[in-house]
């Protein structure tokens, strides 16, 4: 009795400590909403009862071209993530069944790239893009990623769980080696496509650095880039107004993942774990 | 029989790198290439109109080596990933243990421990903006209900690298969490249930069971954690701008500076290469885990 009476205690304690944390987590986001639907004053002075206002989100709109950062973005994905399944769909297949003369010491090459990251050769990399003329484009953002060691590891280790026997089947029937591909094994890597593209497109969504460097223009900035120009303290916009341009910027992203929860942390498992 | 086998082998190794080549293209463009150039070019001298670049060796190097704003910096990111790293891991860990067990209100707490993942740095940093704000921010407001003064977390070099660093927490302890949640998954109930019959108290069955359990998840959780230290500077744009007086400066963002602001590439491909060779020691270690781990298998 002592003992279940201590458990139900540490229980409860338990709850309060988490949700404690769990508010304070989710606060700077609750206070960020509070300020987009309210005036200036009002937010900051944490006037409980005041207005709301939708007046924040109208001139943040109006304060930059949303509309096309949103289009840039939601293309900089697309092409990122198209690019990235055609390039490690590929690789990934010919270093999971095929053997070919140096595949061992390739693949070490390879996986040096996950630390050789995109992020830190900005400077050469800036260089590559101008010179082959795709500065302020977004296949200039979008290239140094395609070809992901990540992504590659990942659909190797995905397309080596396929049994030989389909493959050998696949064969007897006279399926050349790419139809073998596409009709075999992308079919049953799809969990895998799935969780790298959720991956992906969360990735390259929230990407900045590079983004920033690469593009010169509203015609190619994406979101972020875009986000921390409309915000940046020399323009002198106030707190209202950067937290509607927040909460706007994230919006599709978060509420996405609020929809889709569960398939969101499976796929950031999936892709970590192996 | 020899030779179809043979036959089946050269076509293996021409579809090989038939199929490897794009990737192999895109990796030598944007990855290999670059490392290479970057050195190279980490050993000529800033062309200027008058003075064409020139080989100068290593000077590049020791130039940095007698910058105090390099030993700064190196500074700023050894104690960012110092207090960083051991602080989102044990919260991710406490995270992982409270969203693992069977408590009230379960899946708003991991929704709102996840929730920091999804959201861009430079969004993250737009929130905190107005926590850290003096005057009106969130902290100044709290503070001030109980009688502290104002305080310019951002403004000043004692606190602008720690807000810095709380930032970062926020944002990956989530993340991180994700991870000890799986593990913690894969432990077998019957251990639970043998310790609750041996009278094993709670503390030792988490210290001498759960935590070297997830031993491998943490040592994963740690080599992210690790290259995040290098990679993740996006809030400093919004933030501090390194600033002030360099007090929060990261080396990524100083790279950038430099070639970006400075428009001095020579010397940012030197630190470029200096951060390149830590990142090598951290895939070294990685790699003579892994290889440990299969034995295990």
């Amino acid at each position: 009795m002592n003992r279940l009476s201590r458990d139900g205690l540490t229980k409860s304690l338990d709850s309060i400590g988490a949700i404690v944390l769990a508010i304070i987590w989710i606060s700077p986001l609750v206070f960020a909403f509070w300020a987009a639907f309210h005036s200036t004053s009002d937010a900051v002075n944490f006037n409980l009862f005041s207005a709301w206002t939708l007046d924040n989100f109208r001139t943040a709109w109006a304060g930059a071209p949303w509309l096309k950062y949103f289009l840039n973005t939601f293309l900089l994905v697309t092409i990122v993530l198209i690019g990235q399944f055609f390039f490690t769909t590929l690789a990934g297949f010919a270093f999971a069944k095929l053997s070919f003369p140096g595949k061992d010491l390739i693949f070490i090459l390879v996986l040096m790239q996950l630390f050789i990251l995109p992020e830190v050769l900005i400077v050469e990399n800036y260089a590559m893009v101008s010179r082959l003329g795709l500065f302020d484009t977004l296949f200039g953002v979008g290239m140094p990623y395609m070809a992901s060691a990540f992504g590659i590891f990942l659909m190797r280790q995905s397309f080596k769980s396929v049994p030989i026997e389909l493959h050998e089947a696949a064969r007897i029937e006279g399926c050349s080696l790419f139809g073998i591909l596409w009709r075999v094994y992308v079919p049953l890597a799809k969990p895998t496509y799935l969780a790298y593209a959720l991956v992906s497109v969360s990735t390259h969504w929230n990407n900045f650095l590079w983004p920033l460097i690469v593009t010169n223009s509203p015609d190619t900035r994406p979101l972020t880039v875009g986000l921390s120009i409309f915000g940046a303290p020399e323009n002198g916009v106030d707190i209202s107004i950067i937290s509607a341009a927040t909460l706007m910027s994230v919006a599709p992203l978060l509420i996405a993942f609020l929809v889709f929860q569960r398939q969101f942390v499976q796929a950031f498992l999936r892709t970590g774990i192996k | 029989m020899k030779s179809a086998s043979n036959l089946e082998q050269r076509r293996q190794s021409i579809y090989g790198w038939l199929m490897f080549a794009p990737a192999a293209v895109m990796l030598s463009v944007f990855a290999f290439y670059p490392t290479i150039a970057t050195f190279w070019s980490s050993l000529f001298s800033r062309g200027t109109r008058r003075r064409p670049s020139e080989f100068i060796g290593l000077e590049n190097y020791t130039d940095l080596f007698a910058d105090p704003t390099f030993w700064l910096v190196a500074k700023n990111n050894l104690l960012y990933a110092g207090v960083t790293i051991p602080a989102s891991i044990a919260i991710a860990l406490a995270m992982a243990l409270w969203a693992n067990s069977k408590i009230s209100a379960r899946s708003f707490v991991r929704t709102a421990y996840f929730t920091p993942t999804v959201l861009p740095m430079i969004a993250a940093a737009n929130l905190w903006l107005f926590f850290y704000t003096p005057g009106l921010g969130v902290l100044d407001k709290i503070g001030s209900l109980f009688g502290f003064e104002s305080v310019n977390w951002l403004g000043q070099p004692e606190t602008a690298l720690w807000a810095i660093v709380i930032v970062t927490i926020w944002k990956e302890a989530g993340f991180f969490m994700i991870f000890y949640l799986a593990a913690l998954q894969t432990i077998p109930e019957d251990l639970k249930e043998a310790a609750d019959i041996e009278g094993t108290s709670r503390f030792t069955y988490t210290r001498r069971i759960v935590l070297p359990l997830l031993m491998p998840t943490t040592i994963f959780i740690m080599v992210n954690a690790l290259i995040n230290s290098v990679k993740l500077i996006d809030h400093l744009f919004i933030l501090t701008k390194g600033g002030p007086s360099d007090a929060s400066k990261l080396l990524l963002y100083y790279i950038w500076e430099m070639a970006f602001a400075f428009f001095d590439a020579p010397h940012a491909a030197a630190l470029t290469i200096l951060v390149l060779a830590v990142l090598c020691v951290v895939a070294a270690v990685q790699f003579l885990y892994l290889d440990r781990r299969t034995h295990y298998q």
